[in-house]
């Protein structure tokens, strides 16, 4: 399989199954999408000469395996299906009340909750027991808010490095917060012991205020601002992402990535929102040709910030390293929900990620229970870019990795059927990216 | 070739020494609600 666009003054050719990149003069260009499309190359426009040598190029990168090449088979993982990553719901509460919230403002659609240590304890323990061989694993304090059940969250950073040493195993802190309930004592520990934070931030004050605000309705804007910046001073070379929310609201949102670059922060991810299709938020159909708009500025702004180290960014969905990208098995297998990736509730109920949580027909099971529900698991096991019928025919599928699940299920239909809006934004960002990539060499 | 550069040679590394399983899980970096793995390191070519 092959796809081509065009990039800026780029006209650039995928060899989809390879992951080879190939840049093409006009006429290539031409030829190639004729053929794409199932035309005859010779109808393309070009000199018939100009045809033929084209298609030399193409016979040239067929025999080197960098043309509509085979498609790879991948190994099994090493060891087999293991649990590395946790996401522990530490608090089901939330001291704002964003208007997109996926968690219903932080219960859940349960009730307001704080995880006793004994629970996160015994995650942890089930963390262990489940990772197999993996030597790193990873676990995210996530909530609602996890500075909210803050002596807890230490508790148990404690009990990790304990049982690090007794597994010889290495966990990954994350927390994902919104800074608000962040103070000196708080942002010292994190940037210790947190090998990620993931800050809550939209960009521009309006826009921010507008959906993000306090539990009393008052904006969140200035007092996260200050604490982000704090918190970020003090990380060094650690990683951390300003991790922002795009809705209807705001398809201008190359606005918001200049005012979070304003404001000194280097890290950023601004993500779609995805809401059902009635709420006043969401994402529809006819919004995309104007977000598709958006990234091409956005990406051309970001080639020219990055020019300079005064005005240097990294943008998440544009990083892009072909030679150090991850492996097959990594790129069909995806996020791993429910097979290497869990979340746990404050009442110890694990479901397959943190999206999952509070829809009972796919709980997985619980810490009090003996195991976990296998046709669950065998579900996510058997759903991969390589076996449903919307991703194994696309071109983005080795980059993607087919999508967040737990979106299919809500707003696709099933598992197995992405939501496409959702897919139509990674095939955007993914050309940007391979763009920026060409530009950038 | 005349009208075609290869900017990247094949790289999806598919042989017997990949599928070690230590790579990060795509959805605890930073995105929370989509999946790219396009953005990913390898865990092996990071250390």
């Amino acid at each position: 399989m092959i796809h081509s666009f065009k990039f800026q003054q780029h006209n650039v050719l995928l060899d989809v199954e390879s992951g080879a990149i190939h840049e093409l003069d006009d006429a290539a260009f031409a030829v190639v999408q004729a053929i794409e499309r199932g035309n005859d190359p010779f109808s393309a426009g070009v000199a018939e000469e100009t045809v033929r040598e084209v298609l030399a190029d193409i016979e040239e990168l067929k025999e080197s395996g960098a043309y509509a090449s085979e498609t790879p088979v991948a190994p099994e993982i090493a060891g087999g299906s293991a649990i590395k990553s946790m996401c522990l719901h530490v608090a089901h509460d939330c001291n704002l009340r964003c208007r997109y919230c996926f968690a219903a403002t932080g219960d859940f659609h349960g009730a307001l909750m704080l995880m006793p240590f004994a629970v996160g304890k015994r995650a942890l323990d089930f963390l262990m027991e489940r990772s197999g061989s993996r030597k790193h694993l990873e676990v995210d304090l996530f909530g609602g808010e996890p500075l909210m059940n803050w002596d807890v969250c230490k508790q148990l950073v404690a009990y990790g490095r304990e049982l690090e040493k007794q597994y010889d195993k290495e966990i990954h802190f994350t927390i994902t917060t919104n800074c608000v309930a962040l103070d000196d004592e708080k942002i010292d520990f994190i940037n210790r012991e947190m090998h990620n934070v993931v800050i809550s931030l939209d960009g521009r004050k309006e826009i921010h205020d507008a959906l993000r605000p306090t539990v009393n309705g008052k904006g969140s804007f200035d007092i996260i601002l200050a604490n982000a910046k704090k918190l970020v001073a003090g990380r060094g070379e650690k990683e951390y992402y300003i991790r922002g929310t795009f809705t209807r609201e705001n398809l201008d949102f190359l606005e918001d990535v200049k005012a979070l670059t304003d404001y000194g922060f280097q890290q950023i991810s601004i993500e779609p929102v995805v809401l059902a299709e009635d709420s006043p938020y969401s994402l529809l159909p006819e919004h995309l040709e104007r977000i598709d708009r958006e990234y091409d500025a956005l990406a051309a702004h970001y080639i020219e910030s990055r020019k300079s180290s005064d005005t240097w960014f990294n943008f998440f969905h544009f990083m892009f390293d072909p030679d150090g990208g991850p492996c097959l098995r990594k790129r069909i297998n995806g996020c791993g929900a429910g097979t290497e990736y869990v979340a746990v509730t404050p009442d110890g109920d694990i479901y397959p990620c943190h999206q999952f949580v509070g829809m009972e027909d796919w709980k997985l099971g619980s810490l009090d229970g003996p195991e976990l529900r296998s046709d669950i698991q065998a579900s996510f096991l058997g759903c991969n870019v390589c076996t449903k019928d919307t991703c194994k025919d696309c071109w983005a599928k080795y980059y993607c990795s087919g999508g967040c699940m737990a979106n299919a299920v809500l707003y696709g239909g099933a598992l197995d059927h992405p939501h496409e809006i959702s897919c139509h934004l990674m095939r955007k960002r993914i050309e940007c990216a391979v763009g920026i990539y060409l530009s950038e060499r | 070739m005349k009208h075609m550069q290869t900017i990247q040679k094949p790289c999806i590394k598919a042989g017997k020494n990949t599928a070690c399983g230590e790579c990060q899980a795509s959805c605890q970096s930073a995105c929370k609600t989509s999946c790219t793995v396009a953005n990913q390191k390898c865990a092996k070519e990071e250390k």
